[in-house]
């Protein structure tokens, strides 16, 4: 269950961050801190500024205001791929592998920035980008494969996976990002009861056997509820709740936000329940 | 500076760049309605000139009555493209239509090749042949003459689209194809109505071209300076086609009276190439936001 | 019919060939190399030549759009510099005839890379017209600047000397080539097993995620143009000893489209796809003339329509495949190799 963890050291902060798409502001000085080894959700009605919060964390958006610090250096001027050279990884709401590869192949492009083989060198292929592949491989077969248990499709190609795996690949290809912050954009939407269940076990796992500090953002209360050990409410742009899961489900505002979304039964049930997700629930 | 020349090449130069404008629109219409990019305009255009010729030498009928059939021919060509070679690539990638079109460009040349024969040959006149003077500058009356028809076409095409039901569906397609199907209107019957006109314009632009410098398999390059227009004034902008017609019409004189013919393409491609620098999406194009 | 393989490592599972049939058959093609020379005739030698220097070149061209899908009508041009580069070395420093090749692929290199430039900022069919941009100002330098192109009728070098030999006769240049573009298909095939070929992939996939996931955008794909422009270089540069007149109209922007067609009709992104795509492309129009050879007797004129008709089957070709089979000649390959694995049993 949720532990409170609100002192420790950030291992993300994100300091009043402003995002303004033409003269509409996404962002409106959203921050908050994600504390190392914790698991930090945002949440929030849709279209909140949740996926672009995600985005301007890891570079895609530019930020017209505020800053981001990954375990305290400003990554503001650092450009997307080197933030996950720093250790952002990430995966994406609407699924983004790449769809002419193998599983195990999307997967070995997650270390990329990691890698040294050059051009020469991987033309030539014996010898250093061979081994450097070889490493490569028996790692992610041995931490990654094994751990998410996808070993019968590693040779599949990833267009014809169901949606369930897809996620899972998705979550082994952060995975060998070698990532410090792991950012999951709803791991579990669209899944059903068992699929959720297990990509839970696979989050905790992660944050516990790896050590890596999670920020996710997901609609499924329930799971949110479960796993984190720390909520970030968003609406319409701006930080409206901050705390303990239990803190942020008896706080007004944040009830008064789903209401405003039209949602407050089914809302107070989940998270009095604090379990028990409806399958595929979004809470707006 | 001789002033009276300079004018003398700078009309000239916009009458070609009328011609210009007049395929450019073709190739918008395509490419505003069905996202395809027509590799395969200046052979169509080729196409339409080498029906002309069929009709009105080869069967010796009367102008008006060759001009209606190819016109009439062109449409069925237009159609039959879209329904036998376009539709079925519905969905693929927009790379693979392009090459598809390419594809198609060659086909045309070899049939045509196959009719007429690889020799140029001049179009029977049908446009006014004496002198024209504005003030003192000499105009070619041809020139004059397609200039004047490709801007009625030109006013003529835009009202239709402005106002006809059928170019309102055009452009609730153009701007968002699976909102304009749920309105109920017929996209597929939308895209052939795009390829037809389009195909119509191209042919009529064919028989002005043709009659101003002869027909000749090889003509299809004049849709290589189309394709310069099309993207200096922006894919999807009908505007953009008509201004950036001219203003390429005019450089392409300009450059080949002043600095000799084998500079005519490199003025207009690197004017391309700065353009896509400056403005990636052209002068008057819009700019696709992307997303994640 | 075939079982299947069991792997016991990890290096037997990431190899090119992972059976031992295949390295049998390997074996054999090989042989089929090295014999080819004394078997064959003139004419065979003379086409062995062009089918390799054309797989080389296409080869280049799958990296740049089949692989990293950055379409390119610029391959000829940058075989005409690979090829002035190579004459201009032979004719006014008489450098060894494998730095020439060298420096011909990295003088286009090095023109890819300043074309890709714009890739950042157009993409898409954008970018396959300011790759027509390039290869019209290309055509007009090599044209016009006269005191190293040689202006229109361009130059003509004297053979290639390579340890003494000259290479005159298809069949010494055979030795020059074929090796050549085999080390060069290799180089191409292993570069897809390793961080730079999948992050050409993911470019083409999903080009911001991969951004996102690490991949410097501008850096891969300048890369991509500047491999693949190499590949084109090398491959104008064998073109020049072998033909020995470059002139600008060597390399017209309807070879480019003839490359993009070959990776079409052979399979994009696939490197058995270049080499069936490139061989095929090129015999077909020589087997159109032996049926009109053939025809002649019957049909008087034949000869006047075999260019037209050589046209129009280069277009329908495209088409054709584009429509029925847009995995190319590499997927029927597959497929036929599957039905005969899987035999008696139907896929």
């Amino acid at each position: 269950m949720a532990s409170e963890l609100s002192h420790g050291k950030p291992a993300l902060s994100v300091e009043r961050i402003t995002l303004t798409f033409g003269g509409l502001r996404a962002l409106n000085e959203v921050s908050f801190d994600v504390v190392e080894g914790s698991v930090t959700s945002v949440i929030g009605p849709n279209g909140a500024g949740k996926t672009s919060l995600f985005n301007a964390v890891s570079g895609f958006y530019k930020p017209s205001g505020g800053s981001v610090r990954l375990f305290g250096e400003t990554i503001d001027r650092v450009p997307a791929p080197e933030r996950a050279r720093l250790g952002l990884a990430r995966t994406f709401q609407n699924i983004a592998l790449f769809r002419g590869m193998t599983v195990l192949d999307n997967i070995k492009l997650g270390r990329h920035a990691h890698m040294s083989t050059g051009l020469l060198d991987a033309l030539w292929y014996f010898g250093r980008a061979r081994r450097e592949e070889l490493e490569l491989r028996a790692e992610i077969e041995r931490r990654i494969i094994d751990f998410l248990e996808i070993d019968h499709i590693r040779n599949a190609a990833v267009a014809a996976l169901p949606y369930g795996l897809q996620k899972r690949v998705e979550l082994a290809r952060a995975l060998a990002m070698r990532p410090r912050v792991l950012m999951l954009d709803e791991p579990v939407a669209g899944m059903n009861r068992e699929e959720t269940e297990d990509m839970a076990r696979f989050i905790l796992d992660v944050k516990e056997e790896w050590g890596v500090t999670i920020l996710m953002v997901e609609h499924d209360m329930g799971m949110v509820m479960d796993i984190s050990d720390h909520v970030v409410v968003l609406n319409f742009g701006e930080v409206i709740a901050d705390g303990s899961p239990r803190a942020v489900a008896a706080n007004p505002r944040v009830i008064e936000a789903y209401l405003g979304a039209g949602d407050v039964g089914d809302l107070r049930r989940r998270l009095q329940a604090g379990k028990g997700p409806t399958t595929g629930g979004k809470a707006a | 500076m001789d002033w009276l020349f300079f004018f003398e090449i700078s009309l000239a130069g916009l009458g070609t760049g009328g011609l210009y404008a007049l395929t450019g629109l073709a190739f918008v219409l395509i490419y505003k309605a069905t996202r395809v990019i027509n590799l395969a305009i200046g052979e169509l255009l080729m196409l339409g000139a080498y029906l002309f010729f069929g009709f009105a030498a080869g069967l010796a009928l009367p102008h008006w009555m060759a001009i209606l059939l190819t016109l009439l021919l062109a449409a069925v060509v237009g159609g039959g493209v879209e329904r036998l070679f376009i539709r079925p690539m519905l969905g693929e990638s927009p790379i693979s239509v392009f090459m598809l079109t390419i594809g198609l460009g060659s086909i045309l040349i070899g049939v045509v090749e196959l009719i007429w024969g690889p020799n140029p040959q001049r179009l029977p006149e049908f446009l006014p042949t004496t002198p024209l003077f504005l003030g003192e500058a000499y105009l070619s009356s041809k020139i004059a003459a397609a200039f004047a028809a490709a801007a009625v076409m030109v006013v003529a095409f835009v009202l239709v689209f402005r106002f006809w039901r059928g170019g309102v569906a055009l452009r609730a397609t153009a701007s968002d194809q699976a909102a304009a199907y749920s309105m109920g209107i017929n996209v597929p019957q939308v895209f052939s109505l795009a390829w037809v006109v389009a195909c119509v314009i191209a042919a009529a632009a064919g028989m002005l071209v043709g009659a101003i410098g002869g027909i000749a398999p090889t003509m299809g390059v004049f849709g290589l300076s189309v394709l310069v227009v099309v993207i200096v004034g922006g894919l999807d902008s009908v505007f953009g086609a008509l201004v950036a017609g001219l203003l390429i019409g005019l450089l392409e004189a300009l450059a080949g009276a002043y600095l000799g013919g084998e500079y005519k393409l490199l003025a207009t491609f690197s004017l391309l190439v700065v353009v896509l620098m400056l403005r990636p999406y052209g002068l008057f194009g819009t700019h696709e936001i992307e997303r994640l | 019919m075939r079982i299947g393989t069991a792997k016991e490592s990890y290096a037997a599972d990431e190899s090119l060939f992972d059976t031992a049939v295949q390295w049998r058959w390997l074996l054999v093609f090989f042989a089929l190399l090295l014999i080819f020379p004394f078997i064959a005739t003139p004419y065979w030698l003379f086409m062995a030549c062009l089918v390799a220097i054309n797989v080389a070149s296409a080869t280049g061209l799958n990296i740049l759009t089949g692989y990293t899908g950055l379409v390119s009508l610029g391959q000829a041009a940058f075989m005409g510099v690979g090829a002035y580069t190579v004459a201009w070395l032979e004719i006014n420093l008489g450098t060894p005839v494998l730095v020439n090749l060298v420096a011909g692929g990295l003088m286009a290199g090095a023109a890819g890379m300043l074309v890709g430039v714009p890739s950042l900022r157009v993409k898409g069919l954008y970018l396959a017209i300011a790759t027509i941009a390039a290869s019209v100002i290309f055509h007009f330098i090599f044209a016009n600047w006269t005191s190293v192109t040689g202006g229109v009728s361009g130059l003509t070098m004297p053979p290639g000397t390579i340890f003494g030999f000259t290479l005159d006769e298809p069949r010494d240049l055979y030795w020059l080539i074929v090796p050549i573009t085999v080390l060069m298909v290799i180089g191409a095939a292993n570069l897809f097993r390793t961080r730079i070929g999948r992050a050409f992939i993911a470019i083409r996939d999903r080009d911001i995620s991969a951004e996102v996931l690490g991949i410097r955008l501008l850096r891969f794909k300048l890369l991509s143009f500047a491999l693949s422009s190499f590949y084109a270089g090398v491959a104008g540069g064998l073109w020049a000893y072998f033909f020995r007149v470059v002139t600008p109209e060597s390399f017209p922007l309807l070879m480019s489209i003839f490359f993009l067609a070959a990776i079409i009709v052979g399979g994009m992104g696939s490197i058995l796809g270049a080499i069936l795509g490139a061989a095929f492309m090129t015999m077909v129009p020589e087997v159109l003339k032996m049926v009109v050879n053939w025809l002649s007797p019957w049909l008087p004129d034949a000869v006047a329509l075999l260019s037209p008709v050589r046209v129009m089957v280069f277009g329908a070709l495209i088409v054709g495949f584009l429509l029925f089979e847009p995995q190319g000649l590499a997927e029927m390959w597959r497929r036929l190799r599957r039905q005969f694995h899987l035999w008696p049993f139907k896929t």
